[in-house]
C-alpha cells in the first residue's frame, strides 16, 4: 500500500495540480505535500500526490559506490566466491 | 530517471557475496512494509541469503493490521442510507467479523474504489444529497495525502466528505515489537516511503534504547540488498544506528511540507493492531478543528461485536512469530482465491506473498 512510483513533473497548473509522466503514461498529481518541486524534476507519487522530490544525483551516487564496492571485492576475489 | 542499474545483476550478485562475508552470527532481520514483504518474495531474495540471516516480515502491511473492529466500523458506514463509501481496493475483499466491503457491495450497498482521496472529494461534488465516507487507511505514506484532501474539502467548501481515521504510524509499533519475547530481532529493514515523510529522527530511539540497527532501504532487489548488507555490517562491528540506504529518497529530515500537514489534521490516539493488540499512540484521529470532516462523529454507527476468525494465524505471522506456511490453513483451505484472513487477502500480505512467489507449504 505504500507503493510510490517515479514520475517527471511536466508542467504545473492551478491548485497545485500537475501534469507528470509516469513511464510515458500522463497523470495528474497534487503537488500539496511537495511545494518546492519544479518542472522536470522527479518526484515519487502515491494514491494521486507527489509525496516527495527525488534526488537523481544521489541515485548514481548510490549506484557508482555500490560498482566501485563491487570493484574492490572483485579484486579481493569475493565476486569469484574465493 | 535510470533505475535499471537498480536490478543490475553483477551488482547483486557482489552484495550477495558481501553479505555472505558480513554475517557470520546467526540474526533476523525484519521488514516492517507490505512493499518490501511483496519485493522479497518476488525477487527470491530469500534464497540468496546466508543461513546465518533470517528474513522476517513484521506488520507493515495496512490492510493486515487494520483490526476487525475497524473493517465491521468500515461496514456499518457502508450500511447507512445515504452514504457512499470510498476505498482504496486493497481494503474491498478484507473479512471482518461477519462481512467484507466486498460482500456489502455484492447486496446493493453503495462502495466505490478510488484511487486517491481526490476523487472521493470529487464524488462527494457531485453528489451533494449523500454523505461520502473515505475509509482512511494506511502509514506515514498516505497520511499526508488524506490530510491535503480534508483540507481541500474544507477550501472547497465540500461538507458531505468525511473520513474514517484508521490510520496508523510506524515508529512505536517498532518498539512493541523489539519488546516482544517471542521474536529477538536483530535489525529492522525500515520501510522507505513511510520514511521518506517521516524521516529518520523517530526511529532513533530503536539504536539508542534497545541498541537495535535499522537501515531505511528502497524497493528495488539492489536496495533491498544493500538496506541487508549494511544491517549485517552494523551488526558485525557491533553498531546500532539508523543508517539510510535509500538516500535518493529519504532526506535525512524526511518531507517537512508533508509532515506539518499530518500534524494540522490529525492527532496521535490509541489503536488496535491486529495480532499485537492496543499501542498507545499508534492510531490518528481528526482534530476538533476538523470535526466536522470526521465520519465518527458525522455518520453515527454501532458495529456489532467483534468476533474473530477461527485457526487464521494472521496475528502471529504479522508478528513474526509463525512464517506463513507454518500455518495449518496456507494453501489448504487459505488461498489467495479463498482468503481467510487478511495476510492472505492483501497482495502485500506475507501469506499472499509466500503463496504467490514460492512453493513454501504447497505439496508436490
Amino acid at each position: 500500500m505504500c507503493l510510490a512510483i517515479p514520475a517527471q513533473v511536466k508542467s504545473i497548473g492551478e491548485m497545485n495540480m500537475s501534469e507528470v509522466d509516469i513511464m510515458g503514461v500522463s497523470r495528474h498529481v497534487s503537488l500539496d505535500l511537495v511545494p518546492d518541486a519544479k518542472e522536470g524534476d522527479w518526484v515519487l507519487v502515491h494514491a494521486g500526490f507527489a509525496i516527495q522530490v527525488v534526488d537523481e544525483e544521489y541515485a548514481n551516487e548510490t549506484l557508482e559506490l555500490l560498482k566501485e564496492m563491487s570493484m574492490v571485492e572483485d579484486e579481493a576475489g569475493l565476486a569469484e566466491g574465493a | 530517471m535510470d533505475l535499471s542499474g537498480f536490478r543490475d545483476p553483477q551488482i547483486a550478485r557482489n552484495l550477495i557475496d558481501a553479505i555472505n562475508a558480513t554475517a557470520v552470527e546467526p540474526v533476523k532481520f525484519m521488514e516492517v512494509c507490505g512493499t518490501h514483504t511483496v519485493a522479497i518474495a518476488k525477487h527470491g531474495l530469500r534464497d540468496v541469503m546466508p543461513e546465518s540471516i533470517t528474513l522476517l516480515s513484521g506488520p507493515g502491511c495496512p490492510v493486515c493490521v487494520t483490526s476487525n473492529a475497524d473493517i465491521d466500523t468500515a461496514i456499518e458506514f457502508a450500511r447507512q442510507p445515504g452514504v457512499i463509501v470510498t476505498t482504496f481496493g486493497d481494503m474491498m475483499k478484507v473479512p471482518g467479523s461477519y462481512s467484507s466491503l466486498s460482500n456489502e457491495k455484492a447486496d446493493g450497498r453503495d462502495i466505490r474504489i478510488v484511487y486517491s482521496p481526490l476523487d472521493a472529494l470529487d464524488i462527494a461534488e457531485r453528489n451533494p444529497e449523500s454523505q461520502v465516507v473515505f475509509i482512511g487507511v494506511g502509514f506515514e505514506t498516505t497520511v499526508p495525502v488524506i490530510a491535503s484532501a480534508i483540507e481541500q474539502a474544507a477550501a472547497r467548501g465540500i461538507e458531505n466528505f468525511s473520513v474514517f481515521s484508521a490510520h496508523k504510524t510506524v515508529p512505536e509499533a517498532l518498539r512493541a515489537l523489539v519488546n516482544d519475547p517471542d521474536v529477538q530481532i536483530g535489525g529492522f529493514i525500515l520501510p522507505g516511503h513511510v520514511s521518506t515523510i517521516i524521516g529518520l529522527e523517530p526511529y532513533r530511539f530503536l539504536a539508542e534504547e534497545y541498541s537495535v540497527p535499522s537501515v531505511i532501504t528502497g524497493f528495488e532487489p539492489i536496495d533491498v540488498l544493500q538496506g541487508v548488507y549494511m544491517l549485517a555490517k552494523q551488526v558485525a562491528e557491533g553498531r546500532a544506528e539508523v543508517e539510510i540506504a535509500y538516500t535518493r529518497a529519504v532526506p535525512p529530515a524526511g518531507n517537512p511540507a508533508a509532515i506539518a500537514k499530518m500534524d494540522e489534521v490529525f492527532e496521535p490516539t490509541d489503536a488496535e493492531w491486529r495480532g499485537i493488540g492496543v499501542i498507545p499512540a499508534t492510531g490518528l484521529a481528526i482534530r476538533e478543528q476538523y470535526a466536522r470532516f470526521d465520519a465518527l462523529k458525522r455518520v453515527p454507527v454501532q458495529p456489532p461485536e467483534t468476533k474473530e476468525t477461527k485457526g487464521c494465524q494472521c496475528g502471529e505471522v504479522l508478528r513474526g512469530v509463525t512464517l506463513p506456511f507454518q500455518c495449518k490453513l496456507f494453501a489448504k483451505s487459505c488461498t489467495p482465491e479463498h482468503p481467510i484472513g487478511p495476510c492472505m487477502v492483501s497482495s502485500e500480505g506475507s501469506c499472499a506473498a509466500y503463496y504467490r512467489y514460492t512453493d513454501y507449504g504447497k505439496s508436490a
